[in-house]
């Protein structure tokens, strides 16, 4: 039965499901129980946003509040995975992965390749992506496109409670290491979910709306973005397709080639900064795949390329906004016509 | 004077359908409309339909325009005879008011019912009067009660008319009480039970169909008539290519030419009708489920009971209505109707006749259950 539930119930809901589901799954993270050793309530807190909040009442000791050592705690939740276990490890900001890194992208993204296939690490790293929370520069990134990079990664980037739950846990399942990007800002946003278990395949990216004048492709909170555009671009009778990607790694090219095809242009919005991030990759792969299908030069709408600033004025221009994205839909669609 | 002037209004399709974008026109003002003449096309986010005229008249004044979204119970246009002055009709529009809300709103009771029957959670509709024998639906295989959202809410302004999920599908449990038709029909034996339903016009679509004949058969006093729409249980050959495609398909590109197969017209395979089938075939155990469920009454592409066939004789009235174009089970099918069932092959239509042609199959199944 589906009800209206918000994406940080979304995250709760699917780790309860699976660590209900299989004995296996296990939780990391700083302060994810609420202060182990503390007086008091234990189950007080619940992660620095209060996502895992009452998940230690009914699953007890599988969910463990560590040190403040994403190195020890990650390699650790990497090293379980190895082993047999489905760890989820949680990193408050995916900011803080510089000090754990080599533990993701040069042992567990490389375990199958170095040991013949025969090795298996299914670990799922969540961390909160992406500015507007008036976090300043070292809690707001959006690095989404320094893991897609990295082969041996899965990388999942969410905009809705509904896919949420079914990524994540799709995730848990998944034998690979996974990068679960979830939006902070996303976080209250409330949708349908049904109450059961279920998995969402990485690869499929979703037609959140149907147009024939445009695509537009992203992912994450820009899909709403877009959707706004969509609605102000509508008012003047111009129809977008609005393609969110949903995982960056595997990527879904066939959905995105499709929909260019048939509407003959296409504009890449990414939060990410705009050197080498996913915008510039889908990029780069329509124009080698169906340059016969381009009417009009690609736009690319992207953060610009500075830290995210801690002004609250200039952080809300740092993020890719609706009329951004509708004035990059009308760039494209005027080109040869004037 | 207003008496003699027919509104033609946004109809509700569907337990969820708010609102609804006229697509088209297809008459023009001045033309004389018989009963059933589709007037206009109406598009909504699941599934778009054409309009069709209520009563017989002269079409007057379009009132809705093309591209305008209205919603449910809008005046879209005004039928009146030539005597009917056109003030009258101008003063007719203006005092028009769209009936707020009714009473499936947000305030309102809820939109389905819950009962467990079996210690299985079931997801219900109920519709209409309190009294009277009610009119069940029982959807296909891979279905839910969504199947039936052009025809639930027409039957109810005749009689009570109840459309469940069958165990297994839309928002019931994911189990089943058994793969044989045997165990499903006694399901929905204890179903009605728990509803206080004593007796009941059974209309079933496909596997749905196979279910209430085997019902029919099993507790022919729980039915008081059956009508069999695109009806599994009357012949042998099911196309394994739909079943297969269906229950393995785990992406919108893979579903999409198997779920096209169920319409003469493929065009009607819209985005949110194939999200929605995702979004059930997604829940953990629905594959598994619809792999045995399909093992056990349609492998190799035969079906492996027709209790339709064993209605011969016996005291039930019989309807069976097909879409000639159906491409899952073929509309031969309906001559192994028994003799003296009410048969109606409807062209235009394929394994979705009741959704595809809902207009005429609503007045059939109308008269069909009228009659008793």
């Amino acid at each position: 039965m589906a009800r209206k539930i918000s994406m940080k119930q979304a995250i709760n809901e699917a780790l309860d499901q699976e660590m209900t589901r299989d004995p296996s799954v296990i939780v990391l993270g700083e302060d994810i129980v609420g202060g182990a050793g503390g007086d008091g309530e234990r189950d007080a807190w619940g992660g620095v946003l209060g996502v895992t909040k009452g998940l230690y009442a009914k699953h007890g000791d599988r969910l463990m509040d560590t040190p403040l050592s994403e190195s020890a705690y990650v390699g650790a939740a990497i090293g379980a995975a190895a082993c047999g276990m489905r760890p989820v490890a949680e990193l408050m900001f995916i900011d803080f992965m510089g000090v754990c890194f080599d533990q993701i992208y040069n042992q567990a993204a490389k375990f199958k390749y170095m040991f013949g296939g025969k090795a298996q690490t299914p670990v799922v790293i969540r961390a909160m992506v992406g500015a507007g929370f008036r976090a300043a520069a070292q809690h707001s990134q959006m690095l989404t496109p320094l893991f897609t990079h990295i082969p041996g990664l899965k990388v999942v980037c969410p905009s809705t409670p509904y896919d949420t739950k079914g990524l994540l846990i799709q995730s848990i399942r998944d034998n690979d290491p996974v990068i679960f990007c979830e939006h902070k800002n996303l976080y209250g946003f409330e949708g349908e979910v049904p109450e059961a278990s279920y998995t969402i395949p990485f690869g499929e990216a979703n037609i959140v709306r149907e147009g024939k004048h445009a695509s537009i492709v992203t992912y994450g909170l820009t899909v709403h973005r877009a959707l706004e555009a969509a609605v102000t671009l509508a008012k003047e009778g111009i129809e977008v397709e609005i393609v969110d990607l949903r995982t960056l790694s595997p990527l879904d090219m066939d959905t995105v080639l499709e929909s260019v095809q048939k509407t003959g242009h296409l504009v890449c919005v990414d939060e990410a900064h705009p050197r080498c991030n996913i915008a510039a990759d889908i990029s780069a792969q329509v124009v080698q795949q169906a340059f016969g299908a381009l009417k009009g030069p690609i736009q690319m709408v992207s953060a610009p390329h500075c830290p995210v600033p801690f002004s609250p004025v200039l952080e809300d221009l740092f993020i890719p906004s609706g009329a951004q994205i509708a004035a990059a839909v009308k760039r494209t669609l005027a080109w040869g016509k004037h | 004077m207003a008496a003699s002037i027919t509104p033609v209004i946004m109809p509700k399709w569907g337990l969820e359908m708010r609102e609804g974008t006229i697509a088209a026109w297809l008459v023009d003002e001045g033309a004389r409309i018989a009963v059933g003449t589709p007037i206009l096309d109406v598009e909504t986010d699941k599934i778009s339909n054409a309009v069709e005229a209520p009563d017989p008249g002269l079409l007057r004044r379009k009132v809705a325009q093309e591209g305008e979204t209205l919603p449910v119970k809008a005046l879209l246009g005004v039928l009146a005879e030539p005597e009917v002055g056109d003030a009258e009709i101008d003063a007719f529009i203006a005092a028009y008011e769209v009936p707020a809300a009714s009473e499936d709103g947000d305030e309102g009771p809820a939109l389905y019912q819950w009962v467990e029957v079996d210690g299985l959670r079931v997801r219900y509709a109920r519709r209409g009067p309190d009294s009277g024998v009610p009119v069940l639906f029982l959807h296909g295989f891979g279905g839910d009660l969504g199947n039936w959202l052009f025809n639930l809410d027409a039957m109810a302004e005749h009689a009570p008319a109840i459309a469940l999920d069958l165990p297994g599908h839309g928002q019931s449990d994911v189990r089943l009480p058994g793969t044989t038709l045997a165990e499903l029909a006694g399901f929905v034996a204890r179903f009605l039970a728990a509803i206080d339903v004593e007796c009941a016009h059974l209309v079933g679509h496909s596997m749905g169909g196979a279910i209430g004949a085997q019902l029919a058969l099993d507790q022919p006093g729980l039915v008081a008539s059956l009508a069999l729409v695109n009806s599994a249980g009357l012949g042998d050959e099911i196309n394994a290519d739909y079943i297969n495609g269906f229950v393995r398909s785990a992406s919108r590109r893979d579903l999409k030419p198997a779920v096209e197969l169920l319409f003469a017209d493929p065009s009607l395979v819209s985005r949110a009708l194939l999200d929605d089938l995702l979004k059930y075939k997604r829940l953990d155990g629905v594959t598994e489920l619809l792999e045995a469920l399909s093992a056990s009454l349609f492998a190799g592409g035969r079906q492996a009971q027709s209790p339709g066939r064993g209605l011969e004789g016996k005291d039930v009235p019989v309807l069976v209505v097909w879409g000639a174009e159906d491409r899952v089970i073929p509309a031969a099918h309906a001559k192994n109707a028994p003799a003296g069932a009410t048969v109606e092959v409807l062209g235009g239509a394929g394994h979705m006749s009741m959704m595809e042609r809902a207009n005429e199959f609503n007045s059939l199944l109308r008269r069909h259950v009228m009659a008793r």
